[in-house]
């Protein structure tokens, strides 16, 4: 483990973020916090999940772009192993800041990681702010429904927003496009409770064959496609934009298939 | 240029009044409160500036620009008190603006009226809402002292209006939002949740009011800042307090016993949230940049404020 967070260390301190001299950047991301988490990640990971890795050299080095996957899993998994392989994978290593649910920002200690670690609140200014400053942003543009798929539900793809694309056109953000798959074994929800989730704070809780929604150490895989680039201002009719949306939704289809011919 | 400041008497009233002087400016001051060892060549008027006798001094001294900062905030007034002073002492500053000829207005607010919450932007622009008042009522009259202020860009066409959005002052002095919350040996915060602070020196803070007090052409609405945000955490420890992190259900029956500072409840929420502020506007417009930087910023109040 030490041996591991002195090679996380070295990595983040090869981020290019503008970090100062007390390890902060604008946005409260803390090195001392990313350490640690990085750290528990590698172990996720490298050891407990087998994680398959296709196409990360689609993942520009440094400048503005958007990872834009489907959701895999009852809860973050999917989020965190991408972040894990851009952060393990790339040379230099890139930090992964992902636009997260509204509740998250409410929970005690939850708030506090995420604010540390670089994901802020998913609001447009929020995401045009990071875009602006070259930063890689990762959406699910599924969203909170993508998490509460269930087992026999794990490899669909359900509709897309159109709020990425709109932001992606406003900033000239190129749209890298992933596949996750496995999330669903890891994490087989077979129910969602939604009231005890509501008095919890969070939209459901998802419950596995096992009770708790503790992920078993399956085989998962990630596959990351050629960059899209659309023109446009992010002011087009929904028409225009949502055939747009489709493109995009179609590359993902396309990367999940080309996973699941795989395995 | 004449310069008349409302509020002249508070700390960083003094700084601007000097800075001021130091630029060859005229300056003339309007405060209930002394300022016994003041320069002698400004002048203090101890009047009230919703009463006649400031009236008085618009007229004879005919201000160029006036900067208003005779605002306060829940720490020290009541809530009939501090509508009174805020909104209408507000309206009086620039009623007499508009009745003697006055050709600038800077009104010196306060960055936390864009409010906390869980699902704000983390950086406000000036564009941003004011949702201080939906969570923290005793925000509600600075929010529209700030309002009202903004308006007069509009209603007021001749007048040049600077609305100022300053974050928390720290330094050698003891008054204000964040040093009243940070006086004590032990500083409590909400277990689980670590916000980043936005806080600049007092004397960087004058510097931003006297500059967009007499920068060409200055006007609308600007956030103004200085070192970045932090995390309350580092603040608290780089001030040499001791951080107790309390459940957010106990806290409220904790604030103001056991030696720890008195908070409204409202105030809560902006120890759970950040209230972070995009100034590149006012960078961008004045050239504006704080001298102190955050670690010296802390060892200034620190030193003045030993535990």
């Amino acid at each position: 483990m030490l041996r591991t967070a002195s090679r996380v260390r070295e990595r983040v301190d090869r981020l290019e973020i503008p970090f100062d001299a007390q390890g902060l950047d604008p946005f409260g991301i803390r090195k001392k916090d990313l350490i640690r988490s990085y750290t528990v990640l590698h172990a996720l990971y490298r050891h407990y999940f087998t994680v398959g890795v296709h196409g990360i050299e689609h993942v520009p080095p440094r400048g503005r772009a958007m990872l834009v996957g489907n959701h895999s899993g009852g809860w973050a998994v999917d989020a965190l192993m991408v972040m894990a392989a851009c952060f393990f994978e790339m040379e230099p290593p890139r930090l992964v800041q992902s636009m997260a649910d509204k509740f998250l920002g409410a929970m005690p200690f939850v708030s506090h990681l995420t604010a540390r670690t670089g994901h802020l609140v998913g609001l447009p200014e929020n995401a045009v702010h990071l875009l602006e400053r070259d930063r890689l942003l990762m959406v699910f543009p599924e969203g909170a429904r993508g998490t509460a798929k269930l087992y026999w539900e794990r490899n669909s793809l359900l509709d897309f927003g159109t709020g990425f694309l709109r932001l992606a056109l406003q900033t000239g953000t190129p749209i890298i496009p992933f596949g996750f798959l496995g999330g669903g074994d890891a994490i087989p929800t077979v129910v969602n409770l939604v009231r005890l989730g509501k008095r919890l704070g969070v939209p459901y809780v998802p419950v596995t064959p096992w009770g708790l929604a503790v992920p078993r150490p399956a085989r998962l895989s990630v596959r990351f496609g050629t960059p899209l680039r659309f023109e446009g201002t992010g002011n087009e009719e929904d028409g225009w934009v949502l055939r747009r949306v489709e493109q995009v939704r179609d590359a993902v289809r396309d990367l999940m298939d080309r996973g699941e011919a795989r395995s | 240029m004449r310069v008349l400041i409302a509020g002249i008497s508070s700390p960083v009233g003094r700084h601007v009044a000097e800075i001021l002087v130091r630029h060859h400016h005229e300056v003339v001051g309007v405060d209930r409160r002394p300022w016994p060892d003041a320069r002698p060549e400004i002048r203090v008027h101890p009047v009230d500036i919703r009463k006649r006798q400031a009236e008085e001094v618009f007229r004879t001294f005919r201000p160029e620009v006036v900067i208003h900062m005779a605002t306060v905030t829940h720490l020290e007034r009541s809530t009939h008190e501090r509508y009174r002073i805020n909104l209408h002492g507000t309206r009086s500053v620039f009623d007499a603006c508009a009745r003697h000829g006055a050709e600038r207005a800077v009104f010196v607010g306060r960055h936390t009226l864009y409010g906390a919450a869980p699902d704000a932007p983390l950086y406000h622009r000036e564009d941003s809402p004011p949702m201080a008042s939906t969570t923290f009522p005793e925000l509600a009259d600075l929010v529209a002292a700030d309002l009202y202020a903004s308006q007069a860009l509009w209603r007021q066409p001749a007048l040049d209006t600077v609305v100022l959005r300053i974050v928390y002052q720290l330094g050698p002095t003891s008054v204000g939002t964040l040093p009243s919350y940070l006086r004590g040996p032990r500083v409590p915060t909400v277990l689980g949740f670590d916000p980043l602070f936005q806080f600049m020196h007092e004397r960087d803070m004058a510097r931003a009011v006297a500059q967009a007090a007499t920068h060409p052409g200055l006007r609308g609405v600007f956030n103004v800042a200085g070192p970045r945000p932090m995390p309350l955490s580092d603040l608290i420890r780089g001030v040499g307090r001791r951080r107790v992190p309390v459940p957010e259900p106990v806290l409220g029956g904790l604030l103001g016993r056991f030696g720890l500072p008195r908070l409204p409840r409202g105030a809560i929420e902006h120890l759970k949230h950040p209230v972070v502020v995009d100034d590149a506007a006012f960078r961008e417009a004045t050239g504006f940049s704080a001298h102190y930087d955050g670690p010296e910023t802390m060892e200034a109040f620190a030193r003045a404020h030993p535990v």
